[in-house]
């Protein structure tokens, strides 16, 4: 959803804001007045059409039947069990990726080694391989039948259909987002600074920690903003290993369409308006942060890479 | 990397764990889709029963879904104390992997069923396109819902209750029932994996004229979504569906929970347990039970699985297994 807006907004900024420089120097280059107004109203309509009217029905169907039937679906002891689990979920998973997403992009951004381009890809991984994979890899590893199941089983250790496994899942399916978001960024910036505070003696921890972290560190939250959002949301994987127990193993994402499947519509949607809000709120922050950085001037590697 | 996730996400269990142990005893009853509304119900009044007994403080969890896909999340390690399925060969899944002993089916009274239900039609309101009988749902036209048999229990039934019904017919055989039950699934418009996805689909989505469903989920749908929406049709013959359960031993003698588990399953069968499984439109084994509903179920005729198809090991391979006359007759797009 993150995306999708942002091409939106990029489509209509750049029919607003044709750079006037351009446009006096090539008039050529300029669209007839009607072809830029069907393409604002075509960009506009299917912002409409695909985004702000799916989520406005998701808030109208939560409160079709008023304030209280939309809080009692909201604090009933199974969605709070849900909502507190994919706090944890998350509260797990996102630091586990901060830590490797930085790692990782530290070292393919400033050194050089073999086998550099297969990490990059293996990176990647998880964006190319469907959720539903991802969940049944655990399946296979951790499974009662798979290829750890005898052992774990001997030592009375729970890893699938049991918290464990539902964070394995999720650490899974978000690695890409911290790493993706910083090698960018950290290959911009190249290596000079690192090199200029090693000359002048500092240990590799003091680089890192007064040199690189904040030259990154808007990029960083950004990754992190990102990794959040799907870790809270991720629904295919978790599905998976989750085994569905109402009040114990049971995510948002997935206690929303238990709760549609009951014909329990109003609490559905009670719940997928946390969701929505979650996400409106990510994308908040997502902006203010954007702001922030080109505010301060110096994380241009990182908003020029955003508008292009 | 791998490590600390596991590491901590253990860690995190642990802390869980713990609070989980703090109650007194918790079962987890891994069930299909239509039993939601039933066992939500059956298990506050089990946990009271339970609380009077023994003094012992019972919590239920509830797992639901697809009933083969259940049994699947069971053998990959899914603790669960009892299963509820939709049929015995979901059951019977869980002996291969020696999970419960081969004659799990004995142990408890009625073949471990402790109700049963059949297959019914879901139409319209004032039943527009006349449908009475399952000969109507080949008639070209007519738009036919049902989950997959591959996935859904409640599917393998409809599917097989549809073939008895053409094998019944004056020169009734395997080949015309092969052919007629082809014939209604050339007519069906969607095929989810679940019982309960196909019954939304037919009510809130608003696809299809008629829905193949279980008995109770149809009065539930009714119930839930509105009498003035949908009718219930009763076929001439439909089939005795006999969703069973049973103690899972290798989870509950690990965990400790024999006892309990086995009152849980036996509780179904008290008068208590029965009128519960009739308000939710189960069909009751009691006989004095199942007389106060009488008026609630229709009379069909109904025939049973072993005496037209062998038992459900036979029927599973002759009919869903790869190869077996579902996959033969149902090719997507076929006209």
């Amino acid at each position: 959803m993150a995306a999708a807006t942002t091409s939106v907004i990029c489509a209509i900024s750049n029919i607003f804001f044709s750079t006037p420089d351009a446009s006096r120097r090539r008039p050529a280059t300029s669209e007839a007045f009607w072809v830029r107004a069907v393409l604002i109203a075509l960009a506009l309509a299917f912002f409409g059409l695909f985004l702000l009217m799916p989520l406005a029905a998701v808030f109208a169907e939560a409160f079709k039947k008023g304030w209280s039937a939309y809080a009692a679906g909201v604090v009933d002891a199974d969605a709070l069990s849900a909502i507190k689990l994919t706090l944890l979920v998350a509260a797990i998973a996102v630091p586990l990726n901060l830590v490797f997403g930085v790692a990782a992009a530290w070292a393919i951004a400033k050194f050089e080694f073999r086998g550099k381009q297969f990490l990059i890809t293996l990176i990647d991984l998880p964006f190319s391989v469907s959720p539903v994979i991802s969940g049944l890899i655990y399946v296979l590893l951790f499974g009662a039948q798979g290829w750890f199941g005898a052992v774990l089983e001997a030592h009375d250790i729970r890893i699938l259909f049991a918290v464990p496994g539902i964070v394995l899942a999720t650490v899974f399916v978000t690695f890409p987002f911290v790493a993706r978001e910083l090698i960018p960024l950290m290959q911009a910036q190249g290596t000079d600074e690192e090199e200029a505070a090693v000359v002048l003696g500092a240990s590799g921890w003091t680089t890192f920690r007064q040199v690189t972290l904040p030259n990154i560190k808007w990029g960083l939250l950004y990754g992190v903003i990102l990794c959040n959002a799907r870790a809270m949301g991720e629904f295919g994987a978790v599905s998976v290993v989750s085994g569905h127990i109402r009040g114990r193993t049971n995510t948002m994402p997935l206690q929303v369409e238990i709760l549609y499947n009951e014909y329990n519509f109003v609490a559905a949607f009670a719940v997928a308006t946390l969701l929505a809000l979650l996400a409106l709120l990510t994308l908040g922050v997502k902006s203010l942060i954007e702001w922030h950085a080109a505010d301060g001037g110096q994380q241009n590697a990182f908003i020029e890479r955003g508008e292009k | 990397m791998k490590f600390k996730a596991l590491t901590i996400a253990l860690a995190a269990a642990a802390l869980f764990g713990g609070n989980a142990l703090a109650a007194d005893v918790k079962l987890l009853n891994v069930s299909y889709d239509p039993t939601r509304e039933l066992y939500q119900e059956y298990n506050g009044a089990f946990a009271k029963y339970w609380k009077a007994k023994s003094g012992d403080v019972v919590t239920i969890n509830q797992s639901h879904g697809g009933s083969g896909k259940q049994a699947r999340a069971v053998i990959d390690g899914l603790d669960a104390d009892v299963v509820t399925l939709a049929l015995a060969y979901d059951v019977d899944a869980l002996t291969t992997k020696n999970l419960i002993p081969a004659d799990w089916q004995k142990r408890l009274p009625q073949n471990a069923s402790p109700y049963t239900s059949t297959i019914v039609f879901l139409v319209r309101k004032g039943n527009p396109k006349q449908i009475k009988d399952w000969n109507d749902l080949i008639k070209p036209g007519i738009a036919v819902i049902t989950p997959n048999p591959k996935t859904s229990g409640g599917a393998r039934w409809n599917y097989l209750a549809a073939w008895a019904y053409a094998l019944k017919q004056p020169g009734g055989n395997e080949e015309k029932a092969k052919e007629f039950v082809g014939n209604i699934f050339k007519n069906v418009k969607v095929l989810d994996s679940g019982a309960r996805g196909s019954t939304t689909t037919f009510t809130e989505r608003g696809i299809g004229d008629v829905l193949l469903a279980w008995e109770n989920e149809a009065y539930l749908a009714v119930k839930e979504l509105g009498p003035e929406k949908f009718d219930i049709v009763t076929p001439s013959l439909s089939i005795l569906a006999e969703p069973p359960v049973s103690l899972v031993d290798k989870v509950v003698d690990k965990k400790g929970t024999r006892k309990v588990a086995t009152a849980y399953l036996e509780h179904l069968y008290s008068p208590e347990g029965q009128e519960i499984a009739a308000k939710n439109y189960y069909r009751p084994r009691d006989a004095k039970i199942a007389a106060k509903y009488a008026k609630q179920f229709a009379k069909v005729n109904l025939i049973t699985i072993d005496e037209v198809f062998g038992g459900w090991d036979k029927a599973q391979k002759t009919h869903f297994a790869d190869g077996g006359s579902f996959d033969q007759i149902y090719e997507p797009g076929r006209k």
